[in-house]
């Protein structure tokens, strides 16, 4: 798929592989200097978090185009021990690492959309998406 | 006999090597044939293998070492070193063939020793280069620890931590480290971390920088946090992040104002001139 292109989190330089992907895209597609702060800043979350708690996944960074609209959306795929309770981590505070428990409501805060997909023992799903306006 | 060989027609078989190296077109390889070098080194080789060929050991090691380590610092691709070797092998061959050198009873004994030369050659190539290259990327590494989170003493009571590029763990401990060591040596009263040059900040970089900052407190000192760019900030609002406990300023200059005024001082214009 030629609108989808992604990278393989497994140490802690992939991270920066991963938000220098979306970083271009995002300039491709036209974004301003804030939305990539914005963005980038969601995939370092997205990713860090994936290295911490399933040790790997992938994070994919897709152009979107849908009626009339251009958007970029990341897509964080692992297949770590998953998240039992879903509100709780969507919580401002919540951490099971020591940290400042601001990763996940921040990525939403930073995006237009969020969707987070996870059962226990099967990994997690997350996809968000800015629109440019 | 082959060595003989090799050692008389030394000159016939460089150049028809180097032309034979030249025929390849590979981008790598013609660019590796316009360095200025090319010559001496390609001359070089052939005598080391000449080395290797008449079992001279210990001249041979040690010449091979130091002609791995130049041929790494110059940057010429270890493929094509092996290419060039395997090129020589059958350059040396074909010459001999030719020269009429080869006849049936010496054709398998000639073609063993030129493998096993060649061979043994191009593993110890491998092995030196990798070495070289180890060494090459450790003392980067150190030198990119050195630059990692340096701290600038800039008026008494005052320093300063520019800080640029991408922060991972190791260098936020070495960050930690080296702002609460240099607090103490410089009796530093105020301590600015610059992150101007910090591409991103998610919540594992501002967690740190708050962290610091504590440990700065305990130590009777103040932090202050310049150089955030207006997009960092406000990603740090959006990802509700709370600075409350650092003092922050958006330039480096506004920080060193601000931290003179905490010290009580400030800076003024010399009387008598404009
Ligand atoms: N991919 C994942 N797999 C399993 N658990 C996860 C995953 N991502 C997040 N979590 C859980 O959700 C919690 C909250 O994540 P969040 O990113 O919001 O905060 P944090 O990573 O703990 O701290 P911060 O991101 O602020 O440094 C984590 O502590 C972790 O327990
Ligand atoms: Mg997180």
């Amino acid at each position: 798929m030629d609108n989808q292109s992604c990278v393989k989190i497994i140490n802690e330089w992939d991270i920066v592989s991963a938000r220098q992907l979306g970083r271009n895209v995002a300039k491709e597609l036209g974004f301003g200097t804030v939305d990539q702060a914005r963005i980038t800043t969601a995939i370092s979350e997205l990713a860090r978090n994936i290295f911490l708690y399933a040790g790997q996944g992938q994070i994919c960074i897709e152009k979107m185009y849908e009626s009339g609209k251009v958007g970029l959306r990341i897509i964080s795929i692992d297949k770590g021990p998953g998240i039992s309770d879903i509100r709780q981590v969507m919580e401002d505070g919540y951490s099971t690492s020591g940290g400042l428990g601001a990763g996940l409501p921040g990525v939403k805060r930073l995006m237009d959309e969020f969707m987070i997909d996870s059962n226990p023992g099967e990994g997690t799903d997350i996809q968000a998406t800015k629109w440019l306006r | 006999m082959t060595l003989n060989y090799i050692q008389t027609n030394k000159d016939a078989i460089f150049n028809e090597w180097v032309q034979r190296l030249k025929e390849q077109s590979d981008e790598t390889v013609s660019n590796v044939i316009l360095d200025q070098n090319f010559t001496i080194y390609s001359n070089e080789l052939i005598e080391l293998a000449i080395l290797k060929i008449s079992g001279s050991v210990d001249v041979y090691e040690t010449r091979l070492e130091d002609f791995s380590d130049r041929v790494v610092r110059l940057g010429w691709p270890l493929r094509f070193v092996v290419n060039a070797l395997d090129v020589l092998s059958d350059v040396i061959y074909e010459c001999m063939v030719s020269d009429d050198y080869i006849s049936r009873e010496n054709q398998a004994e000639v073609m063993h020793d030129l493998n096993h030369w060649i061979k043994a050659m191009i593993s110890e190539i491998i092995n030196d280069y990798t070495t070289s290259w180890e060494r090459t990327v450790s003392n980067q590494k150190i030198a990119l620890q050195e630059l990692s989170a340096p701290l600038i003493p800039i008026f008494e009571g005052i320093t300063v931590m520019p800080l640029v590029g991408t922060i991972d763990t190791d260098r936020a401990r070495q960050i930690m480290e080296n702002l609460l060591q240099g607090a103490v040596k410089h009796r530093s009263e105020v301590v600015l971390i610059d992150i101007t040059g910090v591409p991103v900040v998610d919540t594992m970089v501002a967690h740190h920088i708050i962290q610091a900052a504590d440990a700065v407190h305990l130590i009777g000192a103040k932090c202050m946090l310049v150089g955030i760019r207006a997009e960092i900030a406000q990603t740090i609002v959006s990802l509700g992040i709370d600075l409350n406990r650092v003092i922050t300023k958006n330039t480096l200059k506004a920080g060193v104002e601000a931290a003179l005024e905490m010290t009580k001082r400030k800076i003024v214009p010399l009387e008598g001139q404009n």
